[in-house]
Parts: structure tokens; sequence; C-alpha cells
């Protein structure tokens, strides 16, 4: 097996699928010479050539519609958003064009396109680069979110958003990029709506995606090491969502710690905890208890920053009290 | 532009004129169904602004592509689509041409390259641009015409899609309907510049402005525009100014015009024009009386259609929120 980092899976996933397909270009601020502002696309230019490897003018919105229209004509666009803090700019795009379009149309113009870039928290970016939108895009029914956390992930599910007749918000971690992992050889694609047991456990269930999982598994192995058993679910894709993948690991264990890396208020975790109260309320043997951003804007200061974040003190601490 | 000459131009500007007069009949029938309540939602109406849209639709080729705003109506029908499946959408039926999922402000048919109706001002604009990315992706040859308003010309996306389209050469067409009045904001209080296309020079691209009252004339300019994107030169920023004789939208009684200006367009009245003209190189009034009460009866068949067809089903309500994957 492999061993790759998390944006050359990135740009595997997207080369391979652009040498099958003729309608599929990718675009974006610095995808093309620059070869990415985080390098996802290293060497793409000078495979594919200007045509299918397009720089574009600092134009979120404007880029973003364009890649919509040529998709309602049948292209297949990869639009890569520097970050997705940028894509509030194109948010009107994407959720009244990208996300509707389809159903307005009653089926005639399906949008086959993947927004693709940075997400999340991280490197001291303070309030304006630094913020995990998953919330935002799951609340759109006709998108499709995605957020992987290992390479293999990464691989498999950006082939599959790539090969998908929906508009895809697949939102990548900024801080993963160079976090590496084993890809298996060959071809694979990875379903969306399924979740991973990133760690089987007996005791208690931490839903959990992206980045975060970086606080929850050093946390989850600390714990294993006190004698406390924890499953680790990697959501991997938020919408759909993967309900009895959730539902079978709580009845496993009976207790739930959702760790997200955005803000609480109205955040994705709120969605799961209803999912499991809902479903598998007589399963549980302690109230549902979630771990997010705290609720503030991310601030600039080293030690503001990681207190603001989950972390993995945060994590032990709260699993402790929940199986005392 | 002065009279038809010879009958080929006289029968080419019959045609024209039978195309407004049913965008006309068939938004007067629309009114009316409006204010008894069988229609919902917005419908901002057409009416005084017939010559735009029937002469540029006319200036296209079949694959071509039309990308239109929430006041679609008149495009649709001049484009050719069925009065009767959009009747049946205004009524919100399943027989509707996107089946009762769009309404008024949604207008699509994929087989006709009619790409939409879009309700938020401006948005359409860098979705035109992308449509034409994909012809000259694909080297299609096909030329995209976007329609807007002369507010939407203030909006980011206006000037993202305008700046995009220009250093890409793509074959689009922009023209702006310039009716002077975004909602009830006159254009002097909210355009720095009194003909949007002026702004054509900021992206060093082609600009036309014409009067929009006589049809032959908006499709001679739109063409010379429509083969200057076919060739390659890039696309074209028009202003074709018009006005719409009846409120922004019905909800609109539009109080904040005079009457003695309402009355000054409608001198203007592309129709009176046309009619005038065809008038006038020999055309007899009693046929186009008959023109117009064949048309009234289309109408009238639409209207029935869309009474007697039945709602979309319940069990609808969750298609086509996704595509399948096939
Ligand atoms: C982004 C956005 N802001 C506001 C509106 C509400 N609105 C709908 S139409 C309109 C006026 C637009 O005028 P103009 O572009 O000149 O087109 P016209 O209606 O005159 O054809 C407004 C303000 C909207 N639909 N979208």
């Amino acid at each position: 097996m492999a061993v790759l980092t998390y944006r050359e899976a990135l740009n595997r996933a997207m080369t391979e699928e652009m040498e099958k397909d003729p309608n599929i270009f990718l675009m974006g601020e610095e995808v093309g010479h620059y070869e990415g502002a985080y390098k996802v696309s290293q060497g793409m230019l000078a495979k594919f050539g200007e045509k299918r490897v397009i720089d574009t003018p600092i134009s979120e919105n404007g880029f973003a519609g364009v890649g919509i229209g040529a998709a309602m004509v049948g292209l297949r666009p990869i639009i890569e958003f520097m970050t997705w803090n940028f894509s509030l700019v194109a948010i009107d795009q994407i959720i009244n064009s990208a996300a509707k379009m389809n159903y307005m149309s009653a089926g005639q113009f399906p949008i086959p396109i993947v927004f693709r870039g940075a997400g999340g928290a991280g490197g001291r970016l303070a309030a304006q680069h630094s913020q995990s939108f998953e919330s935002w895009y799951a609340h759109i029914p006709g998108l499709k979110v995605l957020a992987p956390y290992t390479p293999s992930d990464a691989y498999g599910l950006l082939k599959t958003s790539i090969r998908d007749n929906n508009p895809t918000i697949f939102i990548e971690s900024e801080v993963l990029y160079g976090s590496k992992g084993e890809v298996p050889e060959g071809e694979f694609l990875i379903p969306m709506g399924k979740s991973d047991i990133k760690r089987e456990g007996t005791q208690l269930t931490i839903v959990s995606w992206s980045r975060a999982l970086m606080y929850v598994l050093p946390a989850a192995e600390k714990l294993a090491k006190e004698g406390i058993s924890v499953e680790v679910l990697d959501l991997r894709s938020i919408r759909p969502l993967d309900e009895e993948g959730i539902l079978a690991s709580v009845r496993k264990t009976n207790k739930v710690l959702i760790v997200e890396e955005g803000w609480n208020v109205a955040g994705f975790g709120a969605q799961v905890a209803y999912l499991i109260q809902k479903e598998a309320f007589d399963y549980l043997d302690a109230p549902i208890e979630r771990i997010t951003q705290e609720d503030v804007p991310m601030p600039y200061a080293a030690n503001l920053e990681k207190s603001s974040l989950p972390s993995e003190e945060k994590i032990i601490k709260k699993v402790r009290e929940m199986i005392k | 532009m002065s009279q038809p000459k010879t009958k080929k131009e006289t029968e080419d500007l019959l045609e024209l004129y039978r195309q407004m007069l049913l965008i006309r009949r068939f938004e007067e029938a629309s009114a009316k169904a409006y204010s008894m309540g069988k229609i919902g939602g917005f419908c901002h109406l057409y009416i005084g602004q017939e010559a735009v849209g029937v002469g540029a639709i006319s200036a296209l080729e079949e694959k071509d592509y039309i990308v239109s705003t929430y006041r679609d109506h008149g495009h649709a029908l001049a484009r050719g689509l069925e009065p009767k499946s959009l009747m049946a959408e205004l009524y919100g039926k399943k027989t509707g041409i996107v089946s009762g999922n769009g309404g008024s402000m949604h207008f699509f048919d994929k087989k006709k390259h009619f790409m939409g109706g879009h309700g938020i001002v401006g948005g359409h604009i860098s979705l035109a641009a992308g449509i034409a990315y994909a012809s000259k992706y694909r080297e299609d040859g096909a030329v995209t015409l976007c329609f807007f308003g002369e507010g939407a010309a203030n909006i980011g996306s206006f000037h993202e899609g305008m700046n995009l389209a220009a250093i890409w050469k793509l074959p689009l067409v922009m023209i702006c309907e310039n009716n002077h009045y975004a909602m009830g904001t006159p254009e002097y209080r909210a355009l720095s510049v009194k003909d949007v296309s002026v702004r054509a020079a900021a992206y060093d691209i082609a600009r036309d402005h014409i009067e929009g009252d006589e049809v032959r004339k908006v499709r001679e300019h739109v063409k010379v525009a429509v083969e200057r994107a076919r060739r390659g030169e890039g696309p074209t920023l028009m202003e074709i100014s018009t006005y719409r004789f009846r409120g922004h939208s019905m909800s609109d009684p539009a109080k904040y015009r005079t009457k003695e200006e309402l009355d000054k367009y409608k001198q203007g009245d592309p129709l009176i024009k046309a009619e005038k003209d065809l008038l006038s190189a020999g055309w007899a009034q009693e046929e186009l009386t008959k023109m117009d009460e064949t048309i009234l009866k289309t109408v009238e068949d639409s209207v029935d259609f869309a009474e007697k067809s039945e709602e979309p089903p319940l069990g609808w309500l969750y298609k086509h929120v996704y595509a399948e994957n096939v």
C-alpha cells in the first residue's frame, strides 16, 4: 500500500478522473500556474493544459456561477475555493443556483459540480480565515456535504463526488494537507452516506469528522490506557448522513459524545443528537454530550485559539465524567 | 428603422408582430388570473417590453442559449415555449413546464435551450457566462443571450460575470433591458451612469445602445452582437431602452411614476408601432384582427388547459431534490 499525503490523495483522485472524462475541468484561484494555494493541483496544469486547469481572477461568486452554468449544459466542473471562508461571497450561487436548479427545473438541469477547498480552523489565522462551515451547507437540501479525515477517504470520496450528478460540498482540512496515510493501490470509491469506525470500542461512542478527529483519536488512545473503551465514528459524509451507522454504534455503547470543530449553536452535532434521542432513546445511559468550538469568532492569540477549540484534554475530561 | 418595403419584409414583421401579440395577450390573461387568485407568488409582467425579447431572440439559432430573469414569460414565449405549459406552470399544475416546481419566475426548457428564469437579481449573469464558457470549451458554436434589468447592473455578480466573459472572450451577448425602474427605484437614483452599456469600456468589450420600441431594429442590432460572439470575438454589452406599462410585479401599483410619463411611453408601444408599419405597408386591418382572434383563442385554450389540469401529486414533493446517479 502506498503512503500518500492528504493533498497527494486529492490530486490523484482529480487526475485519474480527469484522465477518464474530458468533461471535467478544474477551476479556481491559483489552481494552474501556482499549482494551488495549498498545492493540491500540483502538476495538473502541465498534464491537462490551460483549457482544463483554469486560473480565475478573485471573483468567487463569478466563477462559482460559471461552473454551475457549465454544469447546466453537461460539463462536470471542479471548483476550488482557496478556502471555504471565501465561499461566502459565492454562497448565493451555491444555495440559490446549484442546490436548487434540478428541483426548480423539474429534473431538467442536474448540476454535477464539486466545490472543494480548504476548510476548518487552524494556524492562528484568526476570525475571518479559521472557520468550519459544514453545518451551513448541510442545512441545504440539494447539496451533499463531505469532510474526509484520512488520505484514503479523501481519495475515495473525492472520486465519488466527481462522479455524482449533484452539487457536492467537499470540505478539506487545511491542517491535514500534509498528513500521511495508507491509500490502497488501484482505484476505489467510497460511497457517500457511509461512516467509518476509526476505532472500535464498547463503553462510549464519539461521533466526529474531519480535523476534530486529530483530537479525538489520541484522546481515545489515552482513555484506553485508563481502561475506558471508546468507539470513534468518523462521519466522513455529513449529508447524506449514515444514520444506521450512528445508531448501531450507540446501541452498542449506550453513550455518545459528539465532537465538532464548528460552533455549537445550530451546529451539525445538534442534528446528530436529535437523531439519536429520537431513534435510540431507550439505548442511552447518559445524556448526549457535545464538544464544539467556543461560541466566539476565532481569536488570534495562540492560547485563546487553543482554548476555543476542542482538544484532547477536553475530550478526555468529558469522557471520564460520562463514564463515571 | 423604416417601414418594411418588400413582401418578404412585411411578412417577416407580421411574424414578429404575432409573437409580440401573443406575449401581450398571454400577459393580460396572466394578470386576470392573478387577480382572481389563480396564480400565486410574484408575477412580473412583460407588457411594454415585447419588442426586446422578440427582436433579440429572433436573432438566434436553435443551438443558442437564453438565460432569463424572473420576468421570463415574454422571453419564454418568444423562444417558442408552449403557452399551455407556461400557463399551467403559473397555475402550479403538474402539466406546467416544470411541473409546478417553478412558477412564474422559474421557467426552464432544456430542449429549447431555455436556461431558466432566475429569481436572484443578477445571479444568473455568471450562469450565462458559464453556459457560454461551456460552448467555448466544447467548440459547439453556440451563443448565449442573457437578459437582465438595469437594476441588476449594480450587483457584484454582474461585474464578476462581465470580467470573466471578457478575459475569456466568451460567446455571450448581455442585454440590459433598461425599463428605467428597479422595482420603485428610478435608474438615476441607482446607477452611476446614464447608459449601462458604457460599462463595457471597463471590461474592454463591445457595446451597443438602442431604443427598444422597434422589433426589427432590435433584431438587427442583436444580430451584430451574436455574430461577433460566434466569430470568437467575445461578449457584447447592450442596453436596450424600454418601458414596462405595468408595475414591477402584480402587487405593485407603480405609484412612483406619473401618468404623464406612462402616457408618453405608451406612444412608443412596440405593438402599435409594428401595427402601424404593417398597415402602411398595405396589410389589411381585418387580417390583423383575425390574427388577434386566433391568438386570443390560443391564450384562452392555455387558461382552460391550466384550469383543467391536475395539481402535482403530493408524492412529487421530494422528487428532483437530488438527481439520480446513472
Ligand atoms: C439579490 C436580489 N435583491 C433584491 C431582489 C428583489 N428584487 C426583485 S426584482 C428587483 C428589481 C430589479 O430591477 P431590474 O434589474 O431593473 O429589472 P426589472 O425588474 O426592471 O426587469 C428587486 C429589487 C432580488 N430578487 N434579488
